[in-house]
């Protein structure tokens, strides 16, 4: 009796155990699925990142600790020396912006000149590094600013070395950011010496990039600096992005492939600058040719050929502003 | 007797296992770096079976996920299936001599990365970074440690309440 007995309640036993189990699991996956699909995620992790921030804040207590003691025991020489040094980066980086100006208020001059309306003004704001290490299979970084400092999802990031990544999750107080070289993110970029356009893509490793399917024609080497292109106007244009190392043939052999280093330091850096890129003004399309200067009802043959010459126009305009976009798919 | 041990130990320790997590490490290091949350569920799963169970694990695994920026769910589901197998081991595992038990522990652990790398593959995330395979036999290294360190935390407070 005690013999038969026995298996029977390790077998409801095993039920009961694996019954939970089951369930648990497919809860896990049901999440894991939504977060993965579709931008549930984000939203889940914005209402909810209350939760993980008293231990972020925590955990990046003993950085902070540390700086803060490493500002106060600094001595008055060395406050002096690097005062110093600062003024005269602060004059060399001024004489460069003066320079900078004069070469935006010719090109704002040019682009009236040409008929755009469309220009981009940039917002930047100084934002610090939460010290923490999220999870190390992805790219990410925690920023100490969060929609109540007025970060939004997908301002660039960029340091003194050029663009470091976008953000993609926006808390109260905390967002987070996808690196350039988290293999989820592509940025377009230009060669700077020949202008060619690209998409680069991360590949997990922090000094890695990768630019696939180049045309065997193009003109692009080991060397060459990779800039920011503005194409999709997510990332302003003209940051530095990647130096590239070395330019090879692909497995199917008919196309190029380019691997290339940032210029970011992604590791790790202390402060980050958030840029913006606004619209000034409404986005209305591409620019409309100017109306004629007189209305020509009274001549009738030469009505025809106005209007013939108007749409030309206006194609014409249509084609030059799209034209990056199209390009921009093809690669 | 049970009773004696209280929330506070308990959800503290978890918490700081939480902390573990994210605390900045030197580049290359934070590639290996031990499961701790993992190693309490363990302890406390085979001290304490009638408060840390599955549920537990799960609300551990999704605090973890918020925290370390997993997917959502992904440690979730990790820590439930080592639950489950701790859970099903546990009279073994008990009264296992504690080199015996670390070698145990390593074990789950090592279970739990493929578990990781089987979610990483599904969900597209290329190849993990080969140091991560270290981080199971630092668990293996620690666990001793750790269970020593939280049996006597725990007796301390056992003596005083009573």
């Amino acid at each position: 009796m005690a013999y038969t007995g026995n298996p029977a309640p390790r077998l409801s036993d095993s039920a009961a155990g694996t019954l939970p189990l089951l369930a648990y699991l497919a809860i896990a996956l049901v999440l894991m699925v939504a977060d993965s699909r579709g931008d549930f995620g984000a939203k889940a992790r914005a209402q909810l990142s209350v939760v993980a921030e008293p231990v972020w804040w925590l955990a990046s207590a003993p950085t902070r600790i540390a700086r803060s003691l490493r500002e106060n025991v600094n001595t008055r020489a060395g406050l002096q020396e690097e005062n110093l040094r600062l003024r005269r980066e602060l004059e060399v980086s001024n004489a460069r912006l003066h320079r900078l100006l004069a070469v935006a208020e010719e090109n704002q001059r040019l682009r009236e000149l040409l008929g755009g309306t469309r220009g981009y003004r940039l917002q930047a704001r100084l934002v610090g590094i939460l010290d923490v290490d999220l999870d190390p299979t992805r790219q990410r970084i925690l920023l100490d600013a969060g929609s109540q400092d007025g970060v939004a999802v997908g301002q660039a990031m960029i340091d003194a070395g050029g663009v470091l990544g976008q953000v993609v999750e926006v808390g109260p107080r905390t967002a987070t950011a996808l690196l350039l070289t988290d293999p989820d993110h592509a940025v377009p970029v230009q060669v700077a010496r020949s202008g060619l356009r690209l998409i680069a893509f991360g590949t997990g490793r922090v000094d890695r990039l990768l630019l696939p399917n180049i045309p065997q024609s193009a003109d692009i080497r080991a060397g060459d600096r990779l800039v920011t292109s503005g194409i999709g106007g997510r990332f302003p244009a003209g940051f530095p992005v990647a130096v590239v190392e070395n330019v090879r043939p692909d497995e199917s052999g008919l196309f190029m492939l380019a691997e290339a280093r940032p210029t970011a330091r992604l590791d790790r850096g202390v402060e980050v600058l958030l840029v913006a890129n606004t619209l000034e003004g409404v986005d209305d399309g591409p620019p409309l040719p100017p109306p004629p200067p007189e209305p020509e009802p009274p001549s009738e043959p030469e009505a025809p050929a106005a209007d013939a010459s108007a749409p030309a126009a206006a194609d014409a305009a249509d084609v030059s502003s799209d034209d990056p976009d199209a390009e921009d798919g093809h690669p | 007797m049970n009773r004696a041990v209280s929330a506070w130990i308990l959800y503290g320790s978890l918490f700081l296992g939480l902390l573990v997590m994210v605390v900045p490490l030197p580049v290359g290091m934070d590639v290996a770096r031990p499961y701790l949350l993992a190693l309490l569920l363990i302890y406390w799963m085979l001290e304490l079976p009638d408060r840390v169970g599955l549920g537990t694990a799960f609300l551990a695994g999704l605090a973890a996920d918020l925290v370390s920026g997993t997917l959502l769910g992904e440690q979730a589901m990790r820590l439930v299936i080592l639950a489950f197998l701790v859970q099903r081991f546990r009279a073994r595992l008990r009264f296992f001599p504690l080199w015996q038990q670390a070698a145990a522990v390593g074990a789950l652990l090592l279970n739990d990365r493929l578990v990781a790398l089987a979610i990483h593959f599904a969900a597209g995330t290329g190849l993990p970074h080969w140091g991560t395979w270290v981080s199971p036999l630092l668990g293996f290294a620690i666990w001793p440690w750790l269970f020593l360190l939280l049996d006597e935390l725990r007796l301390r407070q056992r003596e005083r309440t009573g």
